[in-house]
């Protein structure tokens, strides 16, 4: 058995998973696979590449209804169909299509070369992906597990996040890592963790964690057009919740090439959720939790706004502080460790710049300064519907 | 109490001597052995012969002076690779202009022979910038400093060299090599491990050069290794040699014939070139701590630069008036060498956000504006930006 199998089994473990927070059971190719309305892509041949990207590939059009999973892979479809130089490497993400099978099919659709299985070392795939990057190839790197990436922590912080300072400009390196991370699924060690901080504390690189379909859709899109690397993390927990999908959006809609759009989603905070008596700000995982919060409190008659984050680094602090200059108040969410992470600063932001619109302090609902426990007991160090109420409760009561 | 110290010389059996073409004092060596290897350098008529020499002695004499600029407190530190000059000449002149190198930062000799003018590389070294030089403009990638990292970039280079499609054309004009220097301690990385399996499986068009220079700073070779390095590359199915590092025509040599394999896509090779860091680590290090004066004098017998002096004389291909014209070519780049350096002025305190990100970045952006404002606050008692 390989580690790549060991790591995989270890995660299907779901019957132990309490109710809240909780994916649907069974293998991700159970839930996955929904696929429809597809049209042939139109031919277009790559300047460079002889022939063209996509190669009869059939592109989706219109809306669907997709998994959060199935939704990165549509956007990763889209990138490889529209520009050649895009390529996917890690572990497993061949014809496995990868553990969570954000790559199902992905290899046979555009070939090895272009949808790499790698060997097993984190390290060799984000140098290696350097490389390709400087060689003018836009990488797309799969870290299997959150906890698997430290490996490669080298490499990102050194090399990938200061290259292009080093160079002065001269080289940029497009390279995406794509990394599950979060927890709720019932995992070992290793593989329940939210290790954004570390990564936006590293000048040089743009750290994003989309929260519905939609946004990863177009969020993988944009960290794969953008030329700065861009540590994408994908809320394992929220691979199975479905929403819509609109094909036509994102830099590789169906008949572009990846020219840059703007970047919209990897540098503002959208609001999920107008409010007016307190702001509660979420991104990733817990941008679920965060509206089920705003549900709830709605009916004890308090109206949450909530602020989905969308990229840690940047960080969208106007989108924040116009929310708390209206609502007064202010709740940060994340499943992180508390001590030195996002809400950390966001709390310090938050209290430079709204100090006295403030009526009560920022606080902050995450990890505990713990190692993500085990399993049985995860459910009460992650940041749950009643946790976060709790502090919505203390908030409003200053 | 056992001494538990690894054993200063690491395990060695007669096939481990180096491939040698220029002996120690300076003699041609024609064997059957080297036969393959001599055919290598055939080509090369009595000019080329000279500048390789030229190189060398000219990569010498920047050394000297960088070494001197950092003792007069022009530069904060420096990398001396006294000693080297051979391996580094040698292979880097076995390139071809496509070909990519991927230095440490210790390859003056290399950046030399791509073309890349010395005294740019002080930039680093003075404290002015983090690299120093364009590396599409001469096929020479950035020096880095965390060891060993750069052998993945190289490798992920030649793989997408693979997928230019510029492997095996057999247009020698298009087909497209990658070379990565690094050092003795650096293959005790992982990185250096994860390069060779990565080159290997994917039969890269990569050439891993391994300057064994018997330090890693304070630590010698044994520490690093019980086997012979060029041996590692036998367990990842890597073909590799080891050569007389201090033998510019055999670093030429096998340089030439791995560089010919990966481009026409017989995949990597593992170089091991035994030379000797004949200076400190840096200038901050401190070599008589934990080496020998009589180590020294026994490398300095095999001097790379002396050694080819000795065969070129022997053959006649040089002489007073060729010498006379190198040393006043040495002298005008030692000359060149003091007064760049001297000439670097300051970079502007604001240039620290400059290409923090290729696009715009808030954070950035914010701390930028900040100090700004901060600096135009003391405009009063300072009269301008300082």
């Amino acid at each position: 058995m390989t580690e790549s199998t060991v790591r995989e089994d270890l995660t299907m473990d779901s019957h132990d998973l309490p109710e809240a927070e909780m994916p649907e059971p069974g293998t991700p190719e159970d839930a996955l696979g929904v696929v429809g309305g597809t049209v042939p892509a139109e031919v277009d041949p790559a300047p460079d590449a002889g022939e063209p990207a996509h190669r009869g590939v059939e592109v989706p059009t219109g809306t669907e209804t997709l998994p959060f999973a199935k939704a990165i892979t549509a956007g990763l479809r889209a990138a490889l169909a529209g520009d050649p130089k895009v390529l996917l490497m890690g572990e497993d993400i061949g014809p496995l299509g990868g553990v969570f099978r954000v790559t199902d099919n992905l290899q046979a659709e555009f070939g090895v070369d272009r949808v790499v299985d790698t060997p097993l070392a984190e390290s060799g795939i984000i140098g290696t992906a350097i490389g390709l990057a400087m060689r003018g190839y836009r990488p797309v790197c799969e870290i299997q597990f959150d906890g698997f990436i430290f490996p490669g922590f080298d490499q990102i912080t050194t090399q990938l996040a200061k290259m292009h300072y080093r160079s002065r400009g001269r080289l940029t390196l497009p390279v995406v890592i794509r990394v599950p991370y979060g927890g709720g699924i019932g995992a070992v060690e290793h593989h329940s963790e939210s290790p954004e901080a570390l990564f936006a504390h590293t000048p040089g690189l743009r750290v994003v964690a989309p929260g519905t379909p939609q946004d990863a859709y177009v969020m993988i899109q944009e960290a794969i057009a953008s030329p700065d690397p861009v540590l994408f993390f994908e809320p394992k927990g929220r691979y199975w919740e479905k929403g819509t999908v609109d094909h036509a959006t994102g830099p590789y809609a169906a008949g572009t090439t990846g020219e840059p759009g703007g970047f919209t989603t990897l540098n503002s905070a959208v609001v999920a959720r107008p409010g007016t008596d307190l702001t509660l700000v979420a991104y990733g995982a817990t941008v679920g939790t965060a509206l089920k919060v705003a549900e709830a409190a709605a009916t004890e008659g308090t109206s949450i706004e909530v602020v989905d984050l969308r990229a840690v680094s940047p960080l969208d602090t106007a989108t924040v502080v116009a929310s708390v200059r209206k609502t007064h108040r202010c709740v940060v969410v994340h499943e992180a460790a508390t001590f030195l992470g996002t809400g950390a600063e966001i709390a310090a932001r938050v209290t430079e710049q709204c100090f006295y619109d403030l009526e009560a302090p920022v606080l902050r609902v995450g990890g505990f300064h713990t190692p993500y426990p085990v399993a049985k007991i995860e459910h009460d160090y992650l940041p749950g519907l009643d946790r976060v109420l709790d502090a919505v409760d203390r908030a409003l009561a200053f | 109490m056992t001494d538990l110290r690894p054993s200063r010389q690491a395990a060695s059996t007669p096939d481990d001597t180096p491939l040698q073409l220029v002996t120690p004092d300076g003699t041609f060596v024609a064997s059957d052995d080297n036969a393959r290897y001599r055919a290598r350098i055939g080509h090369l008529d009595s000019e080329d012969l000279r500048n390789l020499y030229r190189d060398m002695v000219l990569v010498r004499r920047f050394d000297t002076e960088a070494t001197s600029l950092q003792r007069q407190g022009e530069l904060a530190l420096y990398a001396p690779l006294l000693g080297q000059e051979a391996a580094q000449v040698g292979s880097g002149r076995a390139l071809a202009p496509q070909d990519m190198a991927f230095p440490s930062y210790r390859e003056h000799g290399v950046a030399h022979t791509r073309g890349l003018d010395m005294p740019h590389i002080l930039q680093l070294f003075r404290g002015i910038d983090h690299g120093g030089w364009d590396p599409a403009e001469h096929n020479f990638h950035l020096y880095t400093l965390v060891i060993g990292s750069h052998a993945l970039h190289a490798t992920g280079y030649a793989m997408g060299v693979q997928r230019d499609g510029l492997v095996g054309t057999g247009d020698r004009t298009k087909d497209t090599a990658v070379i990565t220097y690094f050092g003795d301690g650096a293959t005790s990385q992982g990185d250096v491990s994860e390069a060779l399996g990565f080159a290997a499986v994917n039969e890269a068009p990569l050439v891993l050069f391994c300057q064994n220079n018997q330090w890693a700073i304070s630590v010698p070779t044994s520490t690093q290794t019980k086997v012979p390095l060029y041996q590692r590359g036998a367990g990842f199915g890597v073909p590799s040699i080891r050569v007389d590092g201090n033998d510019v025509l055999a670093c030429y040599a096998a340089t030439s014939e791995a560089l010919d394999r990966a481009r026409s896509g017989g995949g990597p090779t593992f170089i091991e070139a035994v030379t000797y860091r004949m200076g400190a680590h840096t200038t901050s290090d401190d070599p008589t701590r934990y080496r020998t004066a009589e180590e020294e004098q026994h490398w300095r017998d095999r001097d790379p630069v002396e050694r080819f002096r000795t065969l070129l004389v022997t053959e006649e291909l040089w002489d007073e008036g060729h010498a006379a014209d190198l040393e006043a070519q040495a002298d005008e780049l030692g000359e060149r060498v003091r007064s760049y350096v001297k000439g670097l002025g300051r970079p502007a305190s604001a240039s620290m956000f400059d290409h923090v990100y290729a696009t715009d970045h808030s954070l950035v952006t914010e701390d930028r504006e900040w100090f700004a404002d901060y600096e135009a606050s003391f405009t009063d008692t300072q009269g301008g930006a300082r």
